[in-house]
């Protein structure tokens, strides 16, 4: 393998392994803070304690999340400098707004709260974790507008022999980073939320703290069924922003090869790139796909062979990945309308199995994410800035192949140890259940005296 | 002023409160295994750091988010040249994050210690390695027209070394101080005498950077053409020997307080000698990195200045305020009590 494929193969597992942290702090954040405001506005125990115990298993998450950031920002310029150089004059900017307007603020006052629960008000330590979830949220919104910029490029010119930014607000209010953001979130909120429900479904399943259980399920409930409809929504109006400003990627969602009016949809198919059509196709649906890429029946939607062989993506991966995730989507509603009518009704102990389903469902919503960032990222090749630069091109000139191997390696040892330890510690104290801390410090406690 | 300069204060001064700030965490991390005798004072000297150590991290992000929007050129060629460095540093920030969260989450010795000697290799390797780093871009890196001509072996020349070893004694002085000022009772006595220990070497180590700076780098150069920037460099010095007079009076906050004046003077001093260069060459200064020649367009350095000018004093006033909340020692009841605590 070359420089170029060993770097992007390196990017991938480190955005991976780094995307398999933020969509839960994303919205574990969202929720906890929403349960120690409800805490301080009720003043009712219950919330407090929920507080503390999903607050601890979004801690274990949240380290990780953090520290592996550091990576991605550092590989730009180690493994992509001759991207870096094009185009930092425009994507450095969102880079380092997200560091000091919001990476900042989130790190503050994770220390805040984690620490400062006798140190200061009740209403000030509420305050602190509702930061910590706006920063992360804004986070989210620059390396957004950063990563939506790369999709598709606004406010610049190439002058000097680079892209230079002259139009800040065009980067700001460009809609694919904007849709992404909003695609984004409601996708982290989606995970959150199956984490809370299964994890809730397993000690209700043991009539473990039955009580705080059924709480935090409805809680996320509710928030899940938002949360997943709204992923709906935003999905589809990406999709047509996607159809808009980058077709090869959406012929590529759709593996459709010609370019067609009033364009219909097979429900299932399989890719041949090589022969350039589809090995099979079933179930044809008329006009769906113009409907859904343009929101019009006759909509003309373009075809891979629109483009040139070499500026096409990878087609079977990124149809797979698409069809996966919109598959997946569509369970999760499913789910969660299910969730929302037993736990309002009270009777989710007649439903074991539906719990147990919950439980086996937590993995799926990190996999519908990663999914998505297949089909975002797999769809844009071969660019990396899509039309403006390939790939190919954008790899730093000084480095080796034996470097990239050296780091690569290190890469898959090291995360994979920190990722066994976290699942480890998650697994641990997600079955201990809200008082596992108080009788484990009560034994502690013992042990001293 | 012209908006490159400003951006070369402001590359400086984030870089500069990297250090004063990360410096006593990794100072602390290299002695915990030292200065602390049982896991309740290692408890304790690990949640002095609490709430403070990832922001204090988050001004080396921001400092690379600075390089990047403002000097992409320089970005882009210091992260690939040095590669095999930074991966290591990376690999080490990784690790030490961890295990300040993940220690104290399974109550079993042997768990314990693996993450004890984690926090102490950690908290090593970075202070060596961006010691190493700053003092190979003091002294210019080998890059041509062509590329670069180096490789991590290369950087290990022996004034990168001193100044690897420089750093580390600063983060040992100004690690046990803020320990000593951050705890009560024995481990506060134990930082105390650390940091007095530990003061001559980091002496003969600072002369020695400072009497190698000359041959080595180009750095003297600006204080040549300009005597009074001298100034800096004395203040350094002054700085330096302030920590050592609190010391023996015992006023161990006014020592830390130096210390951390001497951490910025010292990086004042050096990109005082750097400007306008940010990397230079050492094969030929054509092909030096300035803050002329590898700037972001006026419009983006415009724009980077207002959010800087808006945000960063934000951001120093709410640090200010947590230091503040938490400006009272940790005592063994704050971690036995709390639940939390790490």
């Amino acid at each position: 393998m070359d420089v170029v494929s060993l770097s992007r193969l390196q990017f991938a597992l480190t955005s991976a392994f780094h995307f398999i942290f933020v969509p839960l702090t994303l919205g574990l954040s969202v929720l906890v803070a929403a349960m120690e405001v409800r805490y301080v506005r009720t003043q009712n125990e219950l919330y407090l304690r929920m507080t503390k115990f999903w607050g601890k298993l979004f801690l274990i998450n949240f380290s990780l999340g953090v520290v592996t950031g550091i990576t991605l920002e550092f590989q730009f310029g180690m493994n992509w400098a001759e991207y870096s150089r094009y185009v930092g004059d425009i994507f450095g900017a969102p880079l380092a707004i997200e560091a000091s307007v919001a990476f900042f603020l989130e790190s503050v006052f994770i220390g805040v709260w984690i620490f400062g629960w006798n140190k200061i008000s009740k209403k000030a330590h509420a305050l602190a974790i509702c930061l910590v979830a706006f920063a992360t949220n804004l986070s989210g919104l620059w390396i957004l507008l950063a990563n939506g910029w790369m999709q598709h490029p606004v406010g610049y010119v190439i002058r000097n022999g680079r892209a230079e930014m002259v139009d800040f607000m065009a980067m700001v209010l460009n809609p694919n980073g904007l849709i992404k953001f909003a695609h984004q979130i409601v996708s982290g909120y989606t995970v959150a939320s199956f984490f809370i429900l299964g994890i809730a479904a397993w000690h209700l399943l043991r009539k473990n703290e039955v009580a705080f259980f059924k709480a935090s399920f409805k809680f996320a409930a509710v928030f899940g069924l938002v949360s997943t409809i709204l992923a709906g929504l935003t999905g589809d109006i990406h999709a047509i922003e996607v159809g808009k400003t980058q077709p090869a990627k959406l012929a590529a969602m759709e593996s459709l090869w010609d370019t067609r009016k009033g364009a219909g949809m097979y429900l299932v198919q399989w890719p041949d790139p090589a022969h350039e059509r589809n090995q099979f196709e079933f179930l044809y649906m008329p006009n769906l796909l113009s409907l859904l890429s343009t929101h019009s029946l006759n909509g003309e939607v373009q075809g891979l062979k629109a483009f040139p062989k070499e500026e096409r993506p990878p087609v079977t991966p990124v149809f797979l990945s698409f069809r996966l995730m919109v598959a997946l989507g569509a369970l999760f509603g499913l789910l969660a309308v299910l969730a929302v009518l037993l736990s309002a009704r009270d009777k989710l102990e007649h439903y074991p199995i539906f719990l147990k389903i919950l439980v086996f469902a937590i993995p799926l919503p990190y996999l519908a994410n990663q999914l998505g960032w297949i089909v975002a990222e797999m769809g844009r090749q071969p660019w990396i800035v899509y039309g403006v630069m390939k790939t190919s091109d954008a790899v730093s000139k000084s480095i080796s192949v034996s470097q990239v191997v050296f780091s690569l390696i290190g890469f898959v040892l090291l995360y994979t140890l920190l990722g066994a330890v976290d699942i480890y510690l998650l697994v641990k104290y997600a079955r201990k259940g809200p008082d596992g801390d108080l009788s484990s410090f009560i034994k502690t406690a013992k042990r001293e005296v | 002023m012209e908006l490159q300069i400003i951006w070369f204060v402001l590359w400086s001064v984030l870089w500069a409160v990297y250090f004063m700030l990360d410096g006593f965490v990794l100072g602390s991390g290299m002695l915990q295994n030292f200065v602390a005798k049982n896991d309740t004072e290692r408890r304790i000297v690990i949640n002095t750091l609490g709430p403070v150590w990832d922001g204090n991290e988050v001004w080396l992000i921001t400092a690379g988010g600075a390089t990047f929007a403002a000097f992409p050129t320089t970005y882009a060629l210091m992260f690939s040249y040095l590669y095999t460095a930074l991966l290591l540093l990376l690999f080490a920030l990784i690790v030490r994050g961890v295990a300040f969260e993940f220690r104290g989450k399974v109550d079993d010795p042997r768990w314990k210690s693996v993450w004890d000697r984690a926090i102490l290799v950690s908290s090593f390797l970075p202070a060596l390695l961006f010691g190493v780093a700053f003092g190979n871009i003091f002294k210019g890196l080998p890059m041509d027209g062509v590329g670069y001509h180096g490789g991590l072996l290369s950087l290990l020349n022996p004034y990168g070394l001193v100044t690897g070893v420089l750093f580390v004694m600063l983060f040992l002085v100004h690690g046990a101080l803020y320990l000593s000022v951050k705890t009560v009772g024995p481990l506060k006595a134990r930082g105390a005498a650390v940091a007095s220990a530990l003061w001559i070497p980091l002496l003969v180590v600072a002369v020695a950077f400072l009497a190698f700076t000359y041959p080595a780098t180009h750095l003297f150069d600006n204080y040549l053409a300009h005597p009074a920037l001298i100034l800096v460099p004395i203040l350094a010095v002054v700085a330096l020997f302030a920590i050592k007079v609190f010391l023996m009076k015992g006023d161990l906050l006014k020592a830390f307080t130096a210390s951390c004046l001497t951490i910025l003077l010292v990086v004042a001093t050096g990109v005082t000698g750097l400007f306008p260069n940010l990397i230079p060459s050492s094969l030929d200064p054509q092909f030096s990195l300035t803050i002329y020649n590898s700037s972001s367009s006026p419009y983006t350095l415009k724009i980077m200045t207002g959010v800087a000018f808006i945000f960063i004093p934000i951001v120093i006033a709410y640090k200010i305020w947590v230091y503040r909340i938490f400006r009272a020692p940790v005592t063994d009841r704050d971690v036995l009590d709390d639940k939390q605590a790490y």
